[in-house]
């Protein structure tokens, strides 16, 4: 019977599976961070049990961790770093701690080192995972209990999830954005779209992205409500994780390679759920609301409650646009920001990096407006700064920071303040997400840069910039 | 896990459509390393102004809701985060059922191993039982799991769906680690059959 790639990967994974009963699956690789484990660890204490493979484990530390490179000064985030710190070992588990120079935020560590490879599972106590997703991994995210089991036993119990298979149709204008595809995809199907699903991305955009574009893809499945999000792996892929440090070697690699390629969908396979999006006439996106299915083009006005019929979605959308402070029917050009933040597992790569300074070289942040890029892991800093990047941000008047999950989600001192306005590349714009009562426009880096130095978003198409990097 | 069978009690309403786990439990208080003591950070910028008094257009704030054991909610609940917080917040204020037209994957299958029991009805269903609240002075139910069913104040009754298998584990209040644990030789003899090219390990140096 002709199969998805889901099918494959989920199917030579299970190790058991009764009728009436979840399947019990196998996870080849579990990321862990300090805020989802320590309760976990705790758990295995309490009950006498060990870790079952530290060797198909990693942690490192991100969500918590100041960017300034100054010391963890808040006492609980401070506790909670010590505990990973304290935990890692006790259970055989290798961390990539603070100051060690490998750190960096967990999905952007995974890839660069050649842990995420395509027809594995991977789990993480962090939504985001399905970021993973992109190499053709089944990648998803769990809870703390779900941690604690992968700990004790490197399964987990699952219901199989449905597919869909999330076509994108037609040519990919210049000047748009993985970003906008993942955002302009989230506002078709909104943000319960995906539940119960795991997406495959299809189509000649996705093709042509490169791996880190990918990333972004897959990365925000989550933000359409889906389990997981996937792409068949490719040359693309291939090349991108040959020669990384735990990469296969020599003959190793040509048979991984062999098994690598066998992983596609089938001619004739059947999903769930069809999804088409057209991007022949893809703009530039900017969220408006308060999540991520709450976006519009750039070139667009934020909608009216007036012209909406269902009573439900007139209130969220009324309620969205008081704590967003914004007018009903403004032009999203109008919106004019405080912060800029350039970061996040969706958009802290060094092609990221690259993009956003290609935008702002040669200019500067406008008045008024504080920026930051903080990129996504230690390598990718160092390797940004061997480019000169780091150079065209700071002299354009942008912070250039350590690496760590940062604003995305303030759980570290980057946040915003009570009806601050940012421009930011992450995934979530909910309520307070980046401190409270602040209001987040999720955006691509070429649109972040070129809201920082305008002050107001603006359409990145209609500027001239060269590529950079 | 401890063992949930049925509850009989007040009834709030946050009828609201994909509320995030970044509202139930704001990241501020993800720091904590405890597992307990959740409770009293639910919702906390939905409750509370930020100098700490109640906002009183906040639903959980309606005094015909204190006390509530049982929440319902509009539709896509629990969307976001994969934190366990959120239902350990839910759980700790309280809350023994949430009811919701659906719930995201991660927070329902958090709620599974928690005892926190996530029931979906269809949404007219979840719209007639809003709708017959008395939010002035309260409204009491009853949520069965053994019988799966909902028995409203004046004594009508709705049936639920729930999966079969993660019913039993909340009846019984199982460990699902020592479940799983009982097929170890069915894992051991996965990896054998599987060895990996994967061994975080080796990058140590």
């Amino acid at each position: 019977m002709a199969q998805t790639l889901f099918d494959r990967v989920w199917e030579r994974h299970v190790v058991r599976e009764e009728p009436g009963e979840p399947a019990l699956i196998y996870i080849d690789l579990h990321l862990l961070h300090e805020v989802t484990s320590p309760q976990a660890y705790e758990g295995l204490r309490l009950a006498g049990r060990k870790l079952r493979r530290p060797d198909r484990s990693i942690a490192t530390m991100d969500h918590n961790v100041p960017t300034d490179g100054g010391p963890v000064t808040d006492p609980l985030a401070k506790t909670q770093l010590d505990a990973l710190a304290a935990n890692c070992p006790a259970f055989g588990v290798p961390l990539y701690a603070t100051g060690s120079g490998r750190e960096g935020i967990v999905h952007v560590i995974g890839p660069e080192l050649g842990l995420t490879r395509p027809g594995i599972t991977i789990v993480c106590g962090d939504s985001h995972t399905s970021t993973h997703g992109a190499f053709g991994a089944l990648a998803f995210g769990i809870g703390t209990s779900e941690v604690e089991h992968v700990m004790a036993t490197q399964c987990l119990q699952q219901r199989r999830p449905k597919t869909m298979r999330m076509h994108f149709e037609g040519t990919l204008p210049p000047g748009i954005t993985a970003k906008d595809c993942i955002l302009g995809a989230i506002g078709q199907i909104g943000v319960a779209g995906g539940v119960g699903h795991v997406i495959e991305y299809t189509g000649d955009a996705i093709e042509a992205f490169t791996m880190e574009q990918r990333m972004t893809v897959c990365n925000m499945s989550i933000e359409a409500g889906a389990r997981a999000g996937m792409i068949a792996p490719d040359d693309t892929t291939f090349a991108y994780l040959e020669n990384r440090p735990a990469s296969p070697q020599g003959a190793e690699w040509e048979a991984a390679l062999d098994e690598w390629r066998q992983l596609r969908t089938d001619d004739g396979a059947e999903f769930a759920t069809e999804v088409v999006v057209n991007v022949d006439d893809l703009v530039p996106q900017v969220t408006w609301g308060t999540n991520p299915g709450m976006v519009a083009p750039v070139t667009a006005n934020v909608p009216d409650p007036a012209d909406i019929t269902d009573d439900e979605e007139r209130q969220s959308l009324e309620r969205a646009l008081e704590y967003m402070g914004l007018q009903a029917g403004m032009a999203v050009r109008d919106i004019e920001i405080d912060r800029v933040f350039i970061g996040s597992c969706t958009n802290s790569r060094i092609e990221d990096l690259r993009a956003a300074a290609s935008v702002v070289k040669g200019h500067k942040v406008s008045d008024g407006v504080h920026a930051m890029v903080v990129p996504g892991s230690v390598p990718i800093k160092l390797q940004a700064e061997s480019e000169g990047l780091d150079k065209l941000f700071t002299e354009a008047g942008f912070e250039w920071r350590e690496a760590g999950c940062s604003m995305c989600l303030g759980m570290n001192p980057d946040i915003l303040q009570p009806g601050e306005r940012s421009a930011s590349t992450s995934n979530r714009n909910f309520e307070g997400r980046q401190g409270r009562g602040g209001r987040t426009h999720l955006v691509s880096p070429e649109m972040a840069a070129a809201a920082a130095v305008a002050g107001h978003f603006v359409d990145v198409r209609e500027l001239s910039y060269e590529p950079v990097g | 896990m401890e063992a949930f069978t049925r509850t009989t009690g007040r009834v709030a309403v946050i009828d609201r459509p994909d509320i995030d786990t970044d509202q139930v439990i704001p990241k501020q208080f993800l720091k904590r390393i405890e597992r307990t003591g959740w409770g009293e950070f639910l919702f906390w910028d939905w409750r509370l102004d930020q100098d700490g008094n109640p906002r009183p257009d906040f639903e959980l704030n309606n005094p015909a809701f204190a006390d509530a054991k049982i929440l319902m909610a509009g539709r896509n609940f629990g969307c976001g985060s994969s934190r366990e917080h959120a239902p350990w917040a839910i759980q700790g204020y309280g809350f023994d059922v949430v009811i919701a037209p659906s719930f995201a994957d991660i927070f329902r299958s958090n709620c599974m191993k928690v005892g926190l029991v996530p029931v979906e009805l269809p949404e007219e269903r979840v719209r007639a039982l809003m709708d017959a609240v008395d939010t002035e002075n309260g409204s009491e139910m009853t949520v069965d799991l053994e019988a799966l069913t909902i028995t409203g104040a004046d004594g009508s009754t709705v049936e639920f769906e729930f999966d079969a298998f993660r019913r039993n584990c909340i009846l019984n209040g199982l460990d699902d680690i020592a479940l799983t644990l009982k097929h170890e030789a069915a894992i051991t003899e996965y990896e054998r059959a599987n060895p990996s090219r994967i061994d975080t390990l080796a990058l140590e140096h």
